[in-house]
């Protein structure tokens, strides 16, 4: 049995869209990050759903890089929230405001 | 012989170059003998020039060379090279002649001056822009010169810096100056239009002089007028003449060499290149006789009045360079040539002989604390006194020829308005005889002033010195010329003499060749008895002890006709009042205002925007969220409704 792709696709806007809303709701960091990375997953399931629609590889080769800028981006990310954390002792996103206008 | 010209150019400019580079180590006074001998060398090879010019025949003494094209644009070519004709290097022959002079005269006088050597630089840096001046084989290679020598003036106008009134009368004779030669560029620029050749007379269609039948008679008028303007300025003559008594603070050498031998005829001389335009528009012509007989004649009546020595030689060059001036304006260029030739030597010499009196009397210039200097400076006293004589107009010194040919072609002339020109240059004569008596007998007759306090209780002064022999030598070879130099153009000899020289430059006749014998004599006789009434005149009145007369010395005259102070209101004030309006006003208003307002604009835009950056991380992103779906929005109502 197959599915046709609009289920994928479906299923990636649902992830994309908790992802969103999560980002915009939660104040800890870690789960932001996490919302982040739920966006991104969406964004590689759209890329291989419509890379087999339109047996294009070009779509799963992508994928790859986005893997490979995600995993550094979060190991930048995870190395800054540690260190915030050790200097302030807080992972709310709110308390770090010191860039305020 | 005739190619060594160049040399005249190169020999002044390495002198400059050799001062520029090591004047301070050469010192005083080897840094002046260099400057000496770079221009004394210039004069050996404008006597080579001049043989080698002389042997040519008259209609072939016509020499352009050309070295090298200074810059080719569009339709316009300038060569660098030189013009060597009869007038060139008549101009060169004095012109570093008498520069050599002054150069020795200045190793005496400027010698316990600090800037010893800098001078020489100044000096020789002029002597080569007055040589390229003269030279030039076209109009833009002529003007370089003329700013050379303009800005050169400047220096040594200021040359004592130090002191304000040096330095302001340097700016106004700079600045005067240049009001001028905003006249000779827009005349070259219309010659340029209309013939498109910027040489004399070599080049593509025979220069300038080549086509003048393509300056229509306006614009002939107009190119007359705009040259004459230019004159005006350099030539110190109405309106612009204020810059030149004010130019009497430089250094005296500076005094005799810029500002009466050499620089000062440079507007005559170009008038004279430019004559085949001149004789297109006898309007002109007209224009340039009033202007000329006008000054001479002002200048003539300031001088009776002025205390300084120095200023009543100053005036007196404005007055007989009016003579020039009147004389081209009559036609008669070889008068004006001629009358240039004599004045340098003879006023070279009287500006050296005030400077050996200035010396003398430790920088004392006032006329009325000088007196009796003959028994104290003989060779001053007697080379001064030919020098007076010469100007004068006693016969048989030079200046009584000079000034007889420049009036007697003016009378000649048909018209009506040049016999009025003609009664003021005679008034002008009596005026000139005058002042120069006045002159003479209060600085060496009478009775010693100089052991007195002074009017304003200035310390009395010791008495004066006789000059060393570098001050000496070129009063001499001066006075020498002054008193011998009318030969060169005797009223009854017409061959060889500087007439029949000249008179391949000068297009059309002289008037005078119209006289009769009886006419010339009785005009030579009246010359004489204006020139003697104006010495009696001036001896009656001042042999006395008595020395201050106000009746005979009015402010007007004193004031110079007011002509500073008209300026300064009609010119000078509004100016100021206008550029405090441009200060106050159009800049800290306007400029500011719209400088300022604009920063203005950025902080309260800035100070609003600010609270848009909340520095919380949701706020970006619901930004971000919020952008995108407007973006997605907009892209599907283009594909919906597009």
């Amino acid at each position: 049995m197959s599915l046709s792709g609009a289920w994928y696709l479906g299923l990636a806007a649902i992830v994309f869209t908790i992802g969103a809303v999560g980002l915009l709701v939660r104040r800890n960091v870690l789960i932001m990050f996490m919302c982040i990375e739920l966006m991104l997953n969406a964004a590689n399931l759209t890329f291989v759903t419509f890379s087999r629609m339109l047996n294009d590889i070009g779509g799963q080769a992508l994928v790859f890089f986005v893997l490979v800028v995600a995993a550094a981006e979060v190991v930048v990310g995870l190395g800054i929230v540690v260190t915030n954390y050790r200097r302030r002792a807080t992972t709310v996103a709110d308390d770090l405001d010191s860039l305020k206008g | 012989m005739v190619h060594l010209a160049y040399l005249m150019l190169l020999l002044p400019l390495a002198g400059f170059a050799v001062l520029v580079v090591g004047g301070r180590r050469l010192g005083n006074p080897l840094a002046g003998w260099v400057g000496t001998v770079a221009v004394g060398g210039a004069f050996v090879i404008a006597c080579l020039v001049l043989a080698g010019l002389i042997q040519l025949p008259a209609d072939h003494r016509v020499v352009v060379h050309q070295y090298f094209t200074w810059f080719s644009a569009g339709g316009l070519s300038v060569p660098v090279g030189t013009l060597v004709d009869p007038l060139s290097m008549t101009m060169c022959m004095f012109v570093t002649g008498v520069s050599a002079l002054i150069h020795l005269y200045s190793i005496g006088y400027m010698k316990s001056d600090r800037d010893y050597s800098k001078f020489f630089i100044y000096l020789n840096l002029f002597v080569f822009s007055m040589v390229l001046l003269v030279l030039a084989n076209n109009l833009l290679l002529t003007f370089v010169g003329w700013e050379g020598v303009g800005v050169c003036s400047y220096f040594l106008v200021a040359f004592w810096f130090e002191r304000e009134t040096a330095a302001s009368a340097g700016k106004k004779a700079f600045i005067y100056n240049r009001i001028g030669d905003a006249g000779f560029l827009i005349a070259i620029f219309l010659i340029f239009e209309k013939t498109g050749t910027l040489q004399y007379e070599s080049g593509p269609g025979g220069g300038i002089f080549g086509m003048l039948s393509h300056l229509g008679g306006g614009t002939a008028t107009a190119v007359v007028l705009l040259l004459l303007f230019a004159a005006t300025g350099k030539s110190a003559q109405i309106p612009l003449f204020n810059w030149l008594p004010d130019a009497m603070e430089g250094p005296t050498p500076v005094s005799a060499l810029i500002h009466a031998a050499t620089m000062v005829t440079a507007g005559v001389y170009l008038l004279c290149r430019m004559n085949p335009v001149l004789h297109l528009t006898a309007h002109g012509m007209e224009v340039i006789a009033i202007i000329g007989a006008a000054t001479a004649f002002v200048a003539a009546t300031i001088a009776c009045a002025q205390q300084d020595i120095k200023k009543v030689l100053a005036f007196s060059t404005v007055s007989q360079i009016g003579y020039m001036v009147l004389a081209v304006g009559s036609g008669a260029y070889v008068a004006a040539i001629f009358l240039m030739v004599m004045h340098a030597f003879f006023k070279g010499l009287l500006f050296l002989g005030a400077g050996s009196v200035i010396h003398g009397l430790e920088d004392e210039q006032d006329l009325k604390r000088m007196g009796a200097l003959r028994r104290y400076m003989k060779w001053t006293t007697v080379t001064f006194t030919i020098g007076f004589l010469a100007i004068a107009g006693i016969p048989p010194l030079s200046g009584f020829w000079a000034k007889g040919d420049v009036l007697e072609n003016v009378f000649a002339h048909s018209m009506v308005l040049y016999k009025v020109l003609w009664a003021i240059g005679l008034l002008t004569a009596v005026l000139t005889a005058y002042y120069m008596s006045r002159l003479e007998i209060l600085a060496f007759g009478g009775e010693p002033r100089f052991d007195k306090v002074g009017p304003q209780g200035q310390p009395a002064l010791p008495a004066p010195h006789e000059s060393p022999w570098v001050m000496r030598l070129p009063l001499v070879v001066l006075a020498f010329f002054a008193f011998f130099g009318g030969v060169l153009n005797l009223p009854w000899v017409h061959t060889h003499d500087l007439e029949s020289w000249l008179a391949p430059v000068f297009s059309g006749t002289l008037y005078d060749n119209t006289l009769s014998d009886a006419s010339l004599w009785a005009l030579a006789v009246t010359d004489i008895a204006a020139a003697l009434i104006g010495v009696i005149v001036a001896y009656n009145l001042w042999r006395g002890a008595q020395v201050d007369k106000p009746a005979l010395e009015p402010a007007f005259l004193q004031r110079v006709w007011y002509w500073d102070d008209f300026y300064d209101t009609v010119i000078g004030r509004p100016s100021e009042r206008f550029a405090t309006f441009c200060a106050w006003v159009v800049d800290v208003r306007i400029i500011d205002g719209a400088v300022n307002g604009a920063a203005h604009l950025v902080k309260v835009t800035g100070t609003a925007a600010r609270r848009l950056q909340t520095g919380y991380a949701r706020n970006y992103a619901l930004g971000i969220a919020v952008g995108l779906a407007l973006l997605i929005a907009f892209m599907l109502s283009r594909t919906w409704w597009g």
